[in-house]
């Protein structure tokens, strides 16, 4: 598990036009270039977002990579409540859900 | 020159990106309020606006997390994230570097203070700024408090770190206006988003009103977070304006809970 470089390479993502060239260019070099286990690669490739979520992305990171690959609010939303029924309980972090019964 | 403004309002990206899905009865009001303050601001004539904020892995990362820092760059750029996403077009923000780097030296007495000369502004300033300077022509420092990545920085210090910015403030020549902007009770980016804590939203407000200083920084993370949510770690930013204005109380101005927002939605002053 590392979380840590999961969260890393998401927030240079968001902020780093060079790690967006790449994202674009060369994905997998990319994920390469962070200590990353097999299932978070496969997580961040798909995407899967309820998985990110379970995983324990924080959600202030993982909601901009959702929309980065092209999940408006609600599907976003709608992919981690998915990704709860699938994959259990957040692991780690403080995202955790409570009722998860928020406005959409 | 004394301090010339001290308030708070809320920063949550729904604001301005999800503008259209909240209830007009409710939105409207609270817009106008927004507005209203950027209006008691500009009517202070302010040199430079001073936000007090709690980014969101805009600039900061746990691999160098400051508990503080402030900006003391010529200008910055927002918002990072998508422009269409939060409704907000790319800006460039005049900083006030001397002024800031006035500010900082003075603050590094009391406050283990980190600076930045680049800085790029998320929704936690955007959206205020969208509000309250819509031409985006006064002068911004921003200052971060960590409130992301834990361990955080506890709300006592908050406290101490607002009145170590008012004594900066009072000390330099120019009229600064301070902001601080953050939720209180909300549970964003999860399941649970737009989930609000009405019954503690308004006893801390009630508390920041009050300018109660014992009762402000006698919140623990533990009680936060169960009550409050993740977001809720975001009053750090509210209690430090009520540092910057010891000694006044305060009024809110605005507060609704709006649940697309996913804030319970704030306008408050201090009367300093």
């Amino acid at each position: 598990m590392s979380l840590y470089y999961v969260q890393k390479l998401l927030y240079q993502l968001n902020r780093d036009p060079h790690a967006r060239a790449r994202f674009d260019e060369n994905f997998e070099g990319l994920l390469d270039d962070f200590d990353l286990t097999e299932e978070e690669k496969a997580a961040l490739r798909a995407p899967d977002i309820g998985l990110l979520y379970v995983m324990g992305v924080n959600g202030q990171i993982l909601m901009h990579y959702a929309a980065l690959r092209g999940f408006e609010w609600d599907r976003y939303i709608q992919a981690m409540r998915d990704g709860l029924k699938l994959h259990g309980p957040v692991r780690a972090g403080l995202y955790l859900t409570t009722d998860g019964r928020g406005a959409v | 020159m004394p301090l010339v403004y001290a308030g708070i309002c809320s920063h949550a990206p729904g604001i301005t990106g999800r503008a259209e899905r909240a209830d007009p009865a409710l939105r409207d009001p609270f817009c106008q309020h927004l507005r209203d303050m950027g209006d008691e601001i500009r009517a202070e004539r302010p040199d430079a606006l001073l936000v007090v904020a709690a980014e969101h892995f805009a600039n900061f990362f746990m691999d160098n997390m400051p508990a503080y820092c402030m900006g003391m760059a010529d200008y910055y750029d927002g918002p990072i994230e998508d422009p269409q996403w939060l409704g907000i077009e790319p800006q460039r923000v005049p900083g006030a570097a001397s002024l800031a780097k006035r500010l900082i030296g003075r603050m590094m007495a009391r406050i283990d203070l980190a600076y930045a000369q680049e800085w790029k502004f998320d929704h936690g300033i955007m959206v205020p700024l969208h509000f309250l300077t819509p031409a985006y022509d006064l002068p911004v420092i921003p200052a971060n408090i960590n409130c992301q990545g834990p361990p955080l920085t506890p709300p006592a210090r908050a406290y101490e770190f607002g009145r170590a910015l008012r004594e900066a403030c009072d000390a330099v020549e120019e009229r600064i206006a301070l902001v601080g902007t953050g939720g209180i009770s909300h549970w964003p980016a999860t399941p649970d988003s737009g989930k609000i804590n009405e019954s503690w939203d308004r006893e801390f407000l009630s508390r920041w009103a009050a300018n109660d200083r014992a009762a402000l920084t006698a919140y623990s993370d533990e009680e936060t977070w169960r009550d409050g949510g993740q977001g809720g770690f975001e009053i750090r930013t509210l209690i430090a304006v009520a540092g910057a204005a010891e000694g006044a109380t305060g009024e809110i101005r605005y507060y609704a809970p709006i649940p697309i927002f996913a804030v319970g939605c704030t306008v408050g002053r201090m009367r300093i």
